[in-house]
């Protein structure tokens, strides 16, 4: 009988730490990630220099001498994902505000079907989309050469963080207090004006992770952008071929060796920081909800 | 009521009535055309030998059978591993996490994996299971990446599905002597399988979209395997068959007829979903 009992107290200590060891897998996840991208991504920083990788602007890796520099990529992500916030916010925001306050029910379940659907499609077929429908109708309408251009990517960034928007921000928008709302129609205010003058402030803090959110897609997006943007590594320009971070490790990984390998694996390095900074950015705006 | 709102104030109601309208019809008629689009150029181009063959480069005939094997592997491999750790993550979060410091950072960490892009998931999916672990470009290492990247969604779902057994359960059970882990086997346990199925088709769908991360670790090859000769292979997914049939090959009937095939299965993952929490929420109630 006391045998039994010791080894039920046992057990249970080895289950406690089995369900440990499962939960602490995560965490080890990403310790593992960080610490291989730094492993893996500083030889080739230290080697170029810090400076002349970061600010230099040509990137000519398998030229000789070769030439290292990331801003193109980097001013190109930035440029890229600021385009997609400034076209996919406003009609994710006002899709949202829609969809939590006005839409009847009916209307509501298709809408947000449909927008769980644009979730779901692969990248590659926007990718796919993209390449046959947006850069031949860019280059007919802007007269340029080549279709596949920022602007092309910008497009597609733009549709595809459209659901992360919507559904966040309906998130929050829901989340409102059913009395504020109440206060500001029994002063007087009509419907339309309480969900823009009083709901939307009182999710300002859940509208801002919607757009992180989507920042942290955008940049984060590789395939429909390599099959739209052209790839060349140039400084942006909105109908130029140009390359992004993800795009810029995609293209030459299958092919690099040496410096440039390595380079490529600071480039994600850097891509990377950027995903960080974002994160605790949405942390910082969710948790102040 | 209405002859007491002024004019300025009318103009601007109806003005944001009409933009939110245009925003929500501009969405839905983005899917609309996408949905269409697809199915239109895609369907004609499916055809049985596409389906049933491999590429042969004698015949110069594509083949997608690999493909869609493949990818039936990789959700496979991908599941079976995730299930466990996510949803032991999970158990441990609610049902044994006294400290708080400890739950804080495991949720991080969980918060952190899901705002990874999936093109660094490949790179060091590459770096540490190709060639650390020596594993080359192989189904399994994919499917290892994957289990890394999908492994916060099902801790995310049996978590919530494990908050909706009742706390009276557990202490009925503790009140009648079980020792933890009876309870967790069961009571705890039964009660999180919705969320494990959820879970299961949500990573489905997002398996099946992926690419970027499977680029480099599950590679491009198109051969006819076995399940476990396929797992130690290198192999495209659909996904990456498009990729490199419309970007690298300019095979654009083969890639359309590859993307209606993805679109219908992400409207069945979609259906099923929703479905299946419809389904859920009336056993539960």
């Amino acid at each position: 009988m006391k045998n039994k009992k010791a080894f039920g107290k046992i057990f249970e200590a080895v289950m406690h730490a089995v369900f440990l060891l499962l939960g602490l897998v995560t965490v080890g996840c990403v310790l593992l990630i960080t610490v291989y991208l730094v492993i893996a991504g500083l030889p080739a920083i230290r080697k170029i220099g810090i400076v002349n990788f970061v600010c230099g602007d040509t990137w000519r890796s398998t030229a000789n001498p070769p030439s290292f520099g990331i801003l193109p990529f980097i001013m190109t992500s930035i440029y890229g994902t600021a385009g997609a916030i400034v076209i996919g916010v406003p009609v994710g925001f006002l899709t949202a505000v829609y969809l939590a306050k006005l839409a009847k029910p009916a209307v509501r379940s298709v809408v947000s079907g449909a927008v769980s659907l644009l979730a779901g499609i692969p990248s590659v077929v926007y990718g796919l989309v993209g390449m046959l429908v947006l850069v031949p109708n860019i280059r007919r309408l802007f007269h340029i050469p080549d279709g596949s251009s920022l602007f092309a990517a910008i497009i597609v960034l733009a549709i595809m963080i459209l659901p992360s928007i919507i559904n966040v921000s309906v998130t929050a928008l829901e989340a409102v207090p059913r009395e504020y709302e109440d206060a500001s129609l029994a002063l007087g205010a009509t419907p339309v004006e309480t969900y823009f003058r009083v709901s939307v402030p009182a999710a300002k803090s859940g509208i801002a992770a919607a757009v992180v959110l989507g920042v942290g897609r955008a940049i984060g997006e590789a395939m429909a952008v390599m099959m739209v943007s052209g790839n060349a590594p140039n400084m942006p320009s909105l109908f130029q071929s140009v390359r992004f971070l993800t795009t810029a490790v995609a293209s030459e990984m299958a092919y690099a060796s040496g410096l440039q390998r390595e380079a490529l694996f600071s480039i994600a390095l850097v891509l990377f920081l950027f995903i960080m900074l974002i994160n605790a950015a949405l942390n910082f705006f969710l948790k102040k909800r | 009521m209405n002859g007491r709102v002024s004019v300025k104030r009318r103009a601007y109601i109806c003005f944001m009535r009409v933009v939110m309208a245009i925003c929500a019809a501009l969405t839905c008629m983005l899917v609309l055309f996408m949905v269409c689009y697809v199915l239109i150029k895609g369907i004609p181009n499916i055809s049985w030998a596409l389906l049933s063959t491999k590429p042969s480069y004698l015949s110069g005939q594509i083949g997608i059978l690999p493909d869609i094997l493949n990818t039936v592997y990789i959700i496979i491999a991908s599941l079976v591993l995730v299930i466990p750790f996510g949803a032991g993550a999970a158990v441990y979060l609610t049902e044994y996490a006294k400290n708080k410091k400890i739950v804080a950072v495991i949720e991080y960490a969980a918060e952190t994996l899901s705002g990874i892009p999936s093109i660094i998931y490949g790179l060091v999916g590459m770096l540490v299971f190709c060639e650390f672990f020596n594993m080359k470009t192989s189904l399994l290492a994919g499917a290892l990446t994957l289990v890394v990247m999908n492994l916060p969604t099902i801790m995310r779902t049996t978590q919530e599905s494990l908050k909706t057994v009742p706390q009276r359960y557990r202490e009925g059970a503790f009140g009648l002597g079980a020792g933890k882990w009876r309870v967790i086997r069961t009571v705890v346990l039964p009660g999180c399988v919705d969320g494990i199925v959820t879970g299961c088709i949500l990573c489905s769908g997002r398996i099946l979209g992926e690419s970027a991360a499977l680029l480099f670790t599950a590679g491009f090859a198109h051969a006819l395997n076995g399940f476990i000769d396929g797992l130690g292979s290198a192999g495209a997914t659909l996904t990456v068959a498009l990729y490199v049939y419309a970007k690298e090959q300019g095979e654009f009937g083969v890639a359309f007829a590859i993307a209606a095939i993805l679109m219908v299965l992400t409207l069945i993952i979609n259906m099923l979903a929703v479905f299946v929490g419809k389904y859920f929420r009336k056993k539960n109630s």
